[in-house]
Formats: C-alpha cells, structure tokens, sequence
C-alpha cells in the first residue's frame, strides 16, 4: 500500500506543480492547495500505514498509530486553510483592480 | 572598562551630542565643543610618555566564546599612533572651525559628527588587540572617510570621490578580515599579541594557510594606504574639505596600513616574501607618487600624490627593516620609518593646511594661476617654505634627517645577504635616488609656482590676502615642530620612538637610538647633494619635459581600469538582474523547483542515498483500489479542464477522496479536519470564482509547455524517490520514535484519550497558540482586502 500512496503523491506533486507553472493566476492558486494535499499524504504515508489502532486510548488497543504526524499534518491542513483564503482573496481583488487574471499581463509596475 | 576603553568611546559619545550643541547653540560655531575632546585625550596620552614597561592587554569581554574581546593594547607603537591622531586632530578642528564658516544652510553637525566618529574609530583601531574589533573599527574609518570626502556631496566629483575610497578600502578590508580568520585558524585566537606569542613558541602550525594570511592582510593594508596600483582612490579623496585631506588623507588614516605592518612585522617579518613584496610595492608606490606628483596642476592633487609617495617610502622601510629579525644591519630602516612616519604627519600636514589657507584666500589652487604670493601672504609664504623644505629633505629640518636615515636604510638593504638580496638589491638605492630627485621637483614647483612669479589677481576669484590667526595657528605649529624636531630631534627618539620600535621588533636587541645632522661626508650626504643638484637641473628644464604627452595626461592612466571595471560591473549587473527578475511569477517557480530539483538529485547522488523496498508494505484492500484510482484519475484530468466550476470541484473531489484515505489510515481527526476545511474551502471557491473569468486555454507556446512538463515531472519523480528511500531507509535508521512518548503520557499527564488532540492542545500548545495567530492574521488580512477598494491603475 505504502507503495501505491507514494505513487499517488508524485502524481498529485507533478500535477500541483505543472498547475503552479500556468499563466492563469487561478490555476496557481488550485496548485498550491494540491501541493498541500500530496504533502499531507506523503506525510502521512511516511509515518507508516495501518499499524495499530486510531490513537484513541479508548480503544484499548495494543498498538495506536503514530499520533504525531497526524497532530503536525492537522496544523498544517489548518494553517494551509488559512493561506488559502487569503490568497483567494488577493486574486480577487487583483482581478477587480487590473481586470485580468493572467500573470503575463499581471507582470511590472507602475513605476517601471 | 579601564580609562582608555572610554578613550576609545568618548569620540562617539561625544558625536552622538553634536547634533544638540548644533542646535541649540547655532551662534557658537560647532568646532569649539567638538575641541576640546581630542585636547584632552592628547593631553592624557602624553602622560604615558616615555613608555618604558611593558603593558599588559586591558580586556572588556564582548563574544568571549569565539574570543572576541574588546581588549586594549597601549604599547609604542599604539602611542605614537594615537597622539598622532589625537594632536593632529586638535589641530585640525581647530583649523576646520575657521576653514569652514559657520553659515545657515553648511551642515556643521555632520562634518563634525562624521569627523568624531572617524577619530574614534581610528583610536579603536591603534589600540584594540582584538582582530575582529580592529577589523570593525578599520570599516568604521572607511565609511567615516566616505562620508567626509562626500561632505559637500551636491558636487559630482565628490560623490565619486566616496564611491571610489569606499570601494577599494572596504574590499581591501574584507580581504583583511579573511586574513584574520586564517591567522585564528592556525593560532586559536584574535589577540594580536597572543597571535605573536603563537608564532614565537610554535614551531608546528598550519603552513599551508600563512602566506595566504600574510597576502590578504596586506591587501588590506595596501588598500587602505595607498600602495599601488590601490592608490588611485586618495586622488580623488581630495574633494574633501581640506581639514579633512589633512587628518585622514595624509596624517593618519592613509597610515592605518603602515600601522597594520608594523604590527604584523612580528608574525610576518622575517621571512623573504614579506620582505619582498612590502620592499618592492613600497619602492614602486614612492616613484609612481612623485613622477604623478609632478604632472599635477591643482597644489592639493601634488599633495596627494606626494602623500601616496612618501607612504610608499615608509612602507619600503618597513619591508626593509623586516630583514632584522635576520640581520640587526637592517634596524635602521625601522628607525628611520617609524621617525618619517612623524615627521611627515607634521610636514604634510602643515603643508595642507597651507594649500587650505592659499585656497581660501585666493578661490584656487591651481598653480597656472597662482604666484606672487610671498610678498602678500608672508607668514603662509614662511610656513610653506619650512614644510616644502623638509618634505624636500633639506637640513636643518626634520625631513632631511629621516631623508638621510631612509638613503642608510636603503644603503645597508644592499649589504643583506639573505632573500637573494644580494641578486637585485641594489636596485633600492637607484629608485630612493630617482623618486627623491622628483620629490625635490614637485617640491620646487610648488613652492616656486605658488609664491615667486607674477601675481595674476585676475585670474583669481578672490583679492588675495593674509589670511586670520585662527586659520594660521594650527600650521604653524606644526610648521614649529618641524624646525623642532629638526633641531632636536633626540626629543623623541628614547620618548617615542624606541618604544614603538620595541613593539615592531619585540625579540630582538635592545634598540638605541641617536639621531644628529652630521655623519660626515657619507655617501647619504653625497646622495642628497646629487638629488638638489639634479632636481634643480629638472625643474629648470621643466618646459622642455612639459611638452613630452606623458604630461599632458594629468589622471592616472589606472584609473581607466577602475572606471572601466566599475562600469562592467554595473552592465554585468543590470544584465544577471534582467536575465533573472522577468516578473513573472512563472519564471520565479520555475527557479524554485528547479534548484530544489538539483540540490535533491546532487544530494541523492553524494551520499548514494537512493533505496527501495518493496517487502516491508502492508496489504491493499480492494476498495483501497478503487479510491486511488478515481483520486488519481481527477488530479490528472485537473490541467486539462477549461470550465472553472468544474475545476474547483475536481479540487474538492480530491479533497474529499483524500479525507476517506484518512479514514482508512486510522486517522479520524485528519478526517474529520480535512472534511470540515473541504467543504468550507469549496464554498469559499465557489463564491470567489462566480467573479473571476473562465479559465482559458493556455496559450504557451510548445517549448514553453514543454519545459513545464519535465519541471513538474520532474519535481513529482523526485519526491517519489525521496519517498522511496525515506520509506526503505526508515528501519534502518537508529533514532528512539518519539511517539511512544505520547502514547504513554496522554494520559496521565494531559487527562486525554485523544492522543491527537492532547499533542495540539497540551504538549505542543504553543505551537497551536501561534497556529490560532497566524488563521487570526490570514482573516484581518482578507478583511482589509476585502473592504479595500482599489482605483483601476493604481498600486495595490
């Protein structure tokens, strides 16, 4: 299994970043939330998978999987959560105020 | 803290007031407070005259783990340097507060706010013990000179005057400080003196990294003190007011490089390439500054020149009497360094403060335009004479006697039989001879062009006059100590010199020092007499030489290399930059991934780090199958939709899929989280993109889509392999698992059965606290850019 995962995270890491490489600033914003995902699967894969019970001392398992990768990857979905509806939000208000969503056009400033 | 630590600070104490006595007394001009500093520090200084014992460095701890101590050394050598820079630089603000008037719009408080800080920077460097406390201060005086050459910094030329020492003397530096780092690499320690005691006990260090040491250092030094080809820079450096020309420029910080030899002569000296390479940059320096000194037409460009001369001279002697640590013959040279070292702060300084008051009161400085002014400016006409003559080496002045010395020291390089001196040695008499010929020249020229001949008062800005007492006291001082120490000069020797000569050459014999006019008719004397008599015949014969184009060109030709360099640089610059910044955000990525792509592979590839394992892996249900194939199949079809609802809810399918994965991983927290934050994230999609424009087809060209292509499988490939190995390499790594911690205490210390949420709200809460400011910061910032309301064309 832990093979298949890794597979499946390479896929979701190349998609994420030939997305990120686009010109559409949305499609940017879509790669950065899959590059998210294949880490937090990859994180996930790498602590090791299906070894004990869910680390829940109430189930009284003999052995619990690895709780702190899971506690890190939860900051981290959290926190990516946050990033991400803030760049949401810029790109919006980069669309209203420049009218266009294409880094091309986006590019230099006003003072060049 | 001992007294002479506050020494050192009072200068920046003392600037940190300026601005306020700057203020608030605007009447009284700003120099008379600044005054009294170096005065009294004079006046301390000189009580440690005549210094007999040997003082033990006074340490103030600053990072005494990596031994950088702010430690005080007050030696000879140290002394001298200090009065210099603290009786000079008496003198000189006593001058400045008559050379520059107190008018509304001349900014006082910077001049003398940049003036203190360069004196107490100078002080730190002549006295510190501490290599990287020397290496501050040695940057400090850089940027001090910088500043103070850009004083008047609407002009053009003064600005490239700055840009133009900073650049050479602050390389040089960094040099140095390399320099430093390997002499502490090889001894274990920044203090000087214990760097020397290194070397005079051990014979067994690092021998691969001296002479690497030694050349940095004297880079370093070179730089600073004009050696060439590093001397193009003090040129320039007199657009300087000329108070400033004469403390830093001549009398002390240009000398901060001889000081560093002189100090390092007890690492260093002794061994052939130090001889060599001080003896043959200082030979050339002393006859490159006099032939350019005398194609100059501005007083103030000869004194430069003169300057860069005279310390080229110093610099032989000190290459030269580096010989003695192997032949006592060659003491001489150290003698008659360290005496010509003093006696040219008191020329060349009574000598710029004359150009000053000739500038000052005539509105020029050329000598095309100059002349007649002996009869109108008697007592300037008596100083000039006083300081050209013993800068000329005649008796009875100073000049002469460490003129006469410096031909001995030269003499007696020829009689060493060590370093193949006897191969190429006597080569150092014929350029002493030949540099000091041109020394008389230019010394003539200045003295005849500027005061004999015709007064032209039409060529002049100014009716020329006499100028005030205020403005004449400091050079004639100095003027007075050079007929002093003419007359008598034994006044220093046993006080000062010897013990700054005891610092330079530590092991060696006790030095005895006896300086007197008349050796009888010695070969020194017949030198001199041959450099008047032939540099008469020059200066007479000037004309004819004048036509040669070699004189027209008044700019050093090495200046070419500089611009030139300085251009190339800015060009290399602008291109690397525009190559580099497209603005495109594409482009920005691109270099991200790729370098990590490198670095990873290139890591991969060192440490042979490459592993697979497909043994160790835990079975795979059939629905597991099914989930992946449908999770993998929607991120690749991602790219290729064009409709952007369809995209974000590809998106979210991915999401969701990936919160079952979590199910099925024993992972209910992540599950629950990542359900919770999918769909919020979805709606928040949703609502954004109703405003945004359809996705559009990209409009890449092939190559372009190409190289994306292998960028991103490429990164995807890598951190497959890195999951790979990280995955086979797991067992085999040696490390406790950490989390058989949490598993053990959830319980009993955190009263938790959720071990997951135990971990984010107990034993690493804080980490979530910052995790709860960092969500607080993302929702203040969409606020604001939600509620801003930006113009079309105007920066967000």
């Amino acid at each position: 299994m832990e093979i298949l995962m890794i597979l499946t995270v390479g896929v979701i890491v190349s998609v994420s970043t030939y997305l990120i490489l686009t010109k559409s600033l949305l499609r940017v914003v879509l790669g950065l939330v899959m590059l998210a995902h294949g880490a937090h699967l990859l994180f996930l894969t790498m602590a090791g998978l299906k070894e004990g019970a869910p680390p829940l001392l109430g189930e009284y398992a003999s052995s619990y999987a690895d709780p702190l990768p899971q506690a890190l990857i939860l900051t981290a979905i959290v926190i990516g959560f946050g990033v991400t509806a803030f760049l949401l939000v810029l790109s919006y208000q980069t669309y209203k105020a420049h009218k266009t969503d294409d880094l091309d056009e986006l590019r230099g400033s006003a003072d060049e | 803290m001992s007294t002479l630590h506050f020494l050192v600070l009072a200068p920046f104490i003392m600037a940190v007031f300026i601005p306020f006595f700057y203020k608030w007394f605007r009447q009284i001009h700003t120099g008379w407070f600044v005054l009294a500093l170096p005065v009294i520090l004079f006046i301390y200084l000189i009580q440690y005259l005549p210094m007999n014992e040997t003082p033990e460095p006074l340490v103030v701890p600053w990072v005494p783990s990596v031994g950088i101590n702010f430690s005080i050394y007050l030696d000879g050598l140290s002394l001298l340097f200090a009065l210099l820079i603290t009786g000079i630089g008496a003198l000189v603000v006593l001058y400045s507060i008559y050379y520059i008037a107190n008018k509304k719009d001349e900014p006082l408080n910077n001049f003398y706010v940049y003036l203190l800080m360069f004196m107490g920077a100078m002080l730190g460097v002549v006295l510190s013990d501490n290599l990287i406390v020397i290496y501050v201060f040695w940057e400090l005086t850089s940027l001090a000179s910088s500043l103070l050459i850009a004083y008047w910094f609407h002009k053009d030329k003064s600005k490239y005057g700055a840009q133009k020492s900073m650049l050479i003397t602050v390389s040089g530096g960094f040099a140095m400080l390399a320099g430093f780092c390997l002499l502490y690499i090889m001894t274990g320690t920044f203090s000087i003196q214990g760097i020397i005691e290194f070397f005079a006990s051990n014979a067994v260090f690092n021998e691969a990294l001296f002479i690497p040491a030694m050349l940095l250092i004297l880079l370093g030094a070179f730089t600073k003190s004009a050696q060439f080809p590093f001397h193009i820079w003090l040129p320039d450096a007199m657009e300087a007011p000329t108070p400033v020309s004469a403390y830093l420029h001549s009398a002390t910080m240009v000398k901060a490089g001889i000081y560093l030899v002189a100090r390092f002569t007890p690492v260093f000296g002794g061994i052939p390439e130090w001889f060599w390479i001080i003896t043959s940059f200082g030979l050339l320096t002393l006859i490159w500054g006099s032939i350019s000194a005398i194609r100059q037409t501005d007083l103030k460009a000869i004194l430069a020149f003169s300057t860069i001369s005279q310390l080229g001279l110093i610099m032989a002697l000190l290459g030269i009497g580096s010989a003695s640590f192997i032949d006592h013959i060659a003491e001489v040279a150290i003698i008659a360094a360290v005496f010509h070292l003093i006696n040219h702060a008191t020329f060349k300084g009574s000598l710029f403060m004359v150009v000053g008051i000739v500038d000052h009161e005539t509105g020029t400085r050329d000598i095309r335009k100059l002349g007649g002014l002996m009869a109108i400016m008697p007592v300037t006409f008596t100083i000039s004479i006083i300081g050209i003559a013993s800068m000329a080496g005649l008796p009875p002045f100073n000049g002469f006697l460490s003129k006469e010395m410096f031909f001995t020291g030269v003499l007696n390089a020829t009689a060493l039989d060590i370093f193949n001196v006897q191969a190429l040695g006597f080569i150092f008499p014929i350029v002493a001879w030949i540099a000091s010929v041109f020394t008389f020249v230019y010394c003539m020229i200045m003295f005849f062009k500027t005061f004999t001949g015709k007064y032209q008062p039409e060529k002049l800005e100014k009716k020329a006059h006499e100028a005030p007492i205020g403005l004449l006291l400091s050079p004639i001082i100095l003027a007075s100590l050079v007929v002093i120490f003419g007359l008598f000069p034994n006044l220093l020797s046993n006080s000062i010199i010897v013990p700054a000569i005891q610092s330079i050459l530590p092991y060696g014999p006790e030095t005895y020092v006896n300086i007197y006019h008349w050796h009888g008719l010695n070969t020194e004397l017949l030198m001199t007499v041959g450099v008047v008599l032939f540099g008469s015949l020059v200066f007479l014969n000037l004309k004819h030489w004048q036509e040669a184009t070699f004189f027209l060109r008044e700019r050093d030709p090495l200046n070419r290399l500089y611009d030139g360099g300085l251009e190339g640089l800015v060009t290399v610059s602008k291109g690397v930059t525009n190559v580099q910044l497209t603005g495109l955000l594409r482009d920005y990525f691109a270099y991200t991934i790729v370098f990590m792509i490198l670095l990873l592979g290139w890591t991969f590839f060192r440490f042979d780090a490459l592993a697979f394992d497909f043994i160790n892996v835990s079975e795979i249900s059939p629905y597991l199958w099914i989930i992946t194939g449908v999770l993998i199949v929607t991120t690749i079809s991602i790219p290729f939709i064009q409709h952007r609802i369809t995209a974000v809810i590809a998106v979210g399918v991915v999401g969701f899929l990936l919160a079952l994965l979590f199910v099925v991983f024993r992972a209910p927290d992540l599950a629950l989280t990542q359900l919770l934050v999918e769909t919020v994230m979805v709606i928040l999609f949703l609502l954004v993109f109703y405003h945004l424009p359809e996705l559009r087809k990209e409009k890449f060209k092939p190559v372009f889509k190409m190289t994306n292509l292998v960028i991103s499988i490429g990164m995807g490939l890598m951190v497959t392999l890195i999951a790979f190995s990280a995955h086979a390499m797991r067992h085999d790594v040696n490390f406790d698992v950490i989390s058989q911690f949490f598993v053990e205490h959830s319980k009993p210390l955190a009263g938790g059965y959720n071990m997951v949420n135990v971990i984010l709200v107990d034993f690493r809460a804080l980490d979530t606290l910052l995790e709860v400011l960092v969500l607080g910061i993302a929702a203040l910032g969409i606020v604001a850019l939600v509620k801003l309301k930006v113009k079309e064309g105007s920066d967000v």
